[in-house]
Formats: C-alpha cells, structure tokens, sequence
C-alpha cells in the first residue's frame, strides 16, 4: 500500500528532515511512526500527503508514485486519505454535523449520500446526539471524534493521524486509539504518528522509530524505548 | 459539477460577501460609480450620434444647375446622383418651389412684401436637386463628383453642424474611454482588494479543503461567483438609477430649452437600455469575475 524507497526530504536550508527513508506498510496495517520533535516523523505523513515533495527517493501510495502525480491529479489522490491532525482543524463556525458533511461536500457528493453518510459517522465516533454543537461546545476528545469523523466519511483507503492525541488527556487519547483500532479492524490502512509512549506500549502495534529524520528501528509489536 | 455543490458554492459566495462587507462594500461602490459613468457616457454619445444621423438625413446637399440648362441634362444629372451608393435619397425642387419655400420662410407673416414680386421669381435660376447622403463622412467625395457633372453650376454643402457635431460626439467618447479605463483599474483592484481579504479570512478552511481533496475549482468557484455577484450588484444598482433619471433629465431638457423642442429627437430610454443594460452587466460580471481569477490563481496554491 505505502512504498518509501531512499526517500529524503530537505528544507531550502539546514539538515535534512528525512534521510534515506526505506518503508513498505501493507494495507490493512496499523503502524505507529514515533520520535521525538524534529526526528522528521510529521515530514514523513507531509510527504504522504503530498503536501511536500521528496528531495530524491520514491514515494508511492496504491501503486502511484507522488513525485510524478500532475497538480490536477493531486485532488483525487487526496480522497483516498484520511487525515487526522493534532489541533483538530474543525471550522469554528460550522457545527458538528456540517463540520463531517463538509469532507463530503468538498468531493462532490449528492446531499442524499450526505444525509445518509455523516450521521452513520457520527455514530461511530459517539457523537450523533451533539451534531448540533459547535466546536468551542466540545472537549478536546469530542473535537478530535469530529475530526475522526470526517476523515473517516468519505471512506479513505489509508488514516493518517498527524499526533492525534497529543491535545487529550489519558482518557480521551485512550477513547481516540480504540476508534482508530476499530476503523484499523473494518480494513483502513492507519498511520499514527506520536510520541505518546504509553498509548505505543499498550497497543502492541507495528511501530517505527525515526530519530534526525532517519529510520533506526521498525519492529512489529513494539514498544516506544528510544530516546535521544 | 452537481447542482447542489454549485447551490453550496454560491451560499460560501453571499457568506464570503456578508463576512467581508466592508470591502464588498467598497467594491460595489466603485463598480456602480464606473458603471454609472458609462451609462451617462453612453446615454449622451447615443444621443448625440442619433442627432448627428438625423443632422446628415435632414440637412441636405443642394445642387444649383448652370442658366438656361435644357431639362434632358437635369434629368440625366439626377440619374446619376441616384445612382451613386451613398445617396440616400433625392428630390427634385423647381425654380418656383425653391421661391415658395424662400418666401415662406423669409417673408413669413408679411406676405405683403413678397407681392412686388408678382410673377417675377427672382430664384429663376434656382432648380436644383436636394441630395440626402447616407453617412455625413462620404458627403464629401459625392460633392468632388456632382460638380465634376455636365450642367452643375455649384454644389452648397450643409455639412458644418453635423461636423461640429460629429467632433463633439468623439471628444465625448474619448473622454468616456479615459475615465471609464481609470474606474475599471480601480474597480478591479478594489474586487481583487476584496477576494484576496475572503481568501485570508478563509485560508484554514481552504487548506482543510484541499487536504481533503477539492479540486482547485471547487475551491476556486466560492471566490469567482463573490468577484460576479460583486460586478452584477455594482452595475445593477447604477443601472436601475439611470434608467429613472434618463426620462426626467430629457423632459428637464425640454422643459429648460424649449426651442430644442423638435429640433432635437433624443433616443428613447429603451433603446439607450436595450445595449446599455446588457454591456453594462457583462462589463461588471466580467470584471468581477477576471478580478477575482487573477487573485485566486495568485494566492491558492495550497
């Protein structure tokens, strides 16, 4: 599903923030990306994303290699990801309900398929009684359910999670891992980047330590034990 | 695109406008001022191009025969002129009609006066032919031709109002075009001025968007209709309070001057509106819509 081959990413001036890169992930795979600030892990999902261009190396997602996808093409791409950030990204002045319908909106989808789609989301994450409210109404947990939400409606191949928890107390960083385990179990693809070790430790997933933007480990149930 | 994406995009329009009204505001203020100049500036280059048309149709050429001219050569200098292509029309006026017409004119309410006369037409030698050309500007080669003409003693232009006219009519469209060139650069940058504070107030929600997957388009259209509804409220708006005044300010004319009454035939307000209300509405789409496409292709390259 996701290929990186010798994949560097460096900024117009300073260290490279990804160093020869070499990662293959399965589809249906959960994968923890871990490291601590600056150990290139949030360039690694930017370059995912196609936000950002790798230097050299490949990139390729569902046999499409990033580096040669044309603008136009960029759009269509992005439907088949999931992203999940750490500020949430909600728009504060749209409720719950619209905030989810906007993902769906922004690819074309009939109202109909809206109206049967997002309340189906809102259920998943727990949240269709509060559809109404607006984003300032929620608590960190339920602001990154609604992210969730949306990410999830328009049904991506591949989540990812750019520290999804690193604004949430224990409890709602606990409540966030058991969603994107179950969404992991209906057959999405899902990457977490963080640096929450317990919630790494607990959940006995495939994780991959970066540190100065190079890959030092990649073990399959693993646990977060790197330091700097 | 799906007609309830393009009924989502024109409420992100109206909500770009309400967010960002004072610029929007601004905006159309501009756009209704360079409209409303053009539609004054029209309206009178209108006018006064119907004036001169009918300056051109009802001033004619006269052509004077030389003395003793036999009725054949008359007759064969009419065909002539008839045949030529910017001949509108021509009519033939006897020495006696051109001496009805003088003294009708001149002698007016004392008749008297004109009796010494008596059957002695003193316009003898004034036969001639009245030519009405069809355009002011080819009056002049048809007069280099008629006096080249067997038997034509003298050809009597009456091309010097519908001249004056004419260099009025231009000065008043060169005045136009420079005032109305300077309102557009303005009434543009005020709408790109506009569409580039959306795109700021915006710009989260814009990046949500395309790391969601919306296409440059969709993401584009919002900004692009705001830049149309803009041009449209700002030509509508100078549109709708120039075709109230357009009646009045010419029954004022009339009623100031009344000596241009049945001088002057100004056009009807429906037909000035019949290419003005058009023009005016493509030029404010058509500005807002090039206004806010240089802006979006500026600043959204997320």
């Amino acid at each position: 599903m996701i290929d990186l081959v010798d994949v560097s990413k460096t900024y117009s001036k300073g260290q490279p923030a990804v160093k020869n890169a070499n990662l293959h992930i399965e589809k249906g795979e959960f994968v923890f990306i871990v490291g601590n600030s600056g150990s290139g892990k949030s360039t690694l999902i930017k370059l995912l994303m196609k936000e950002l261009d790798a230097s050299s190396g490949t990139v390729m997602v569902d046999g499409i290699n990033l580096r040669n996808m044309k603008r136009r093409q960029v759009a269509k791409y992005r439907r088949k990801l999931g992203v999940v950030f750490q500020d949430f990204r909600l728009l504060k002045d749209r409720n719950v309900y619209e905030n989810v319908a906007f993902a769906q909106r922004v690819i074309g989808r009939p109202t109909r398929v809206i109206r049967k789609r997002v309340p189906e989301m809102l259920t998943l994450v727990g949240l269709a009684e509060k559809y109404k409210a607006r984003p300032r109404e929620l608590s960190g947990g339920e602001q990154q359910r609604v992210a969730l939400a949306r990410a999830l409606v328009n049904r991506p191949d591949i989540l990812l999670a750019d520290e999804p928890t690193g604004n949430l107390d224990p409890q709602n960083a606990t409540e966030i891992m058991r969603l994107l385990e179950e969404i992991n179990d209906r057959g999405t693809t899902v990457v977490v980047v963080t640096h929450n070790k317990e919630i790494v430790n607990a959940m006995k997933k495939r994780v991959v330590a970066m540190r100065k933007g190079v890959i030092i480990s990649d073990e399959q149930e693993g646990e977060y034990h790197y330091e700097d | 695109m799906r007609i309830s994406t393009i009924v989502y995009e024109l409420k992100q329009g109206f909500k770009n406008i309400a967010r960002n009204w004072m610029f929007s505001l601004a905006s159309i203020v501009t756009m209704a001022a360079c409209i409303f100049i053009f539609g004054i500036f029209y309206s009178i280059v209108t006018n006064v191009n119907h004036i001169v048309k009918s300056v051109e149709e009802d001033v004619p050429i006269t052509v004077l025969f030389e003395e003793n001219v036999g009725k054949e050569v008359i007759e064969d200098v009419g065909r002539r002129i008839k045949a030529r292509p910017e001949v509108l029309d021509v009519k033939f006026v006897s020495a006696d009609e051109a001496w009805e017409t003088f003294r009708d004119q001149y002698f007016g309410e004392s008749k008297d006066a004109a009796e010494g006369f008596q059957d002695d037409n003193p316009l003898a030698n004034s036969a001639n032919y009245e030519v009405y050309v069809k355009e002011i500007e080819r009056q002049g080669s048809l007069v280099e031709y008629v006096e080249g003409l067997e038997g034509v003693r003298e050809v009597r232009q009456s091309e010097g109002a519908a001249k004056t006219l004419g260099s009025f009519n231009r000065l008043v469209a060169l005045i136009s075009i420079a005032i109305i060139a300077i309102l557009l650069i303005v009434a543009i940058f005020l709408i790109s001025n506009t569409i580039s504070t959306g795109i700021t107030i915006r710009r989260e929600e814009i990046g949500i968007m395309k790391l969601i997957g919306a296409t440059d388009l969709f993401v584009r259209t919002p900004f692009l209709l705001e830049g149309i509804i803009l041009g449209l409220i700002g030509a509508g708006i100078p549109l709708a309070a120039l075709f109230v005044m357009y009646n009045q300010v010419i029954s004022r004319i009339l009623e100031k001057f009344q000596v241009l009454d049945g001088i002057l035939q100004f056009v009807p307000a429906s037909q000035v509106f019949r290419v003005l209300l058009p023009v005016s509405l493509a030029l404010g789409m058509g500005i807002g819509f090039f206004g806010s496409l240089f802006t979006t292709r500026k600043h959204l390259k997320v």
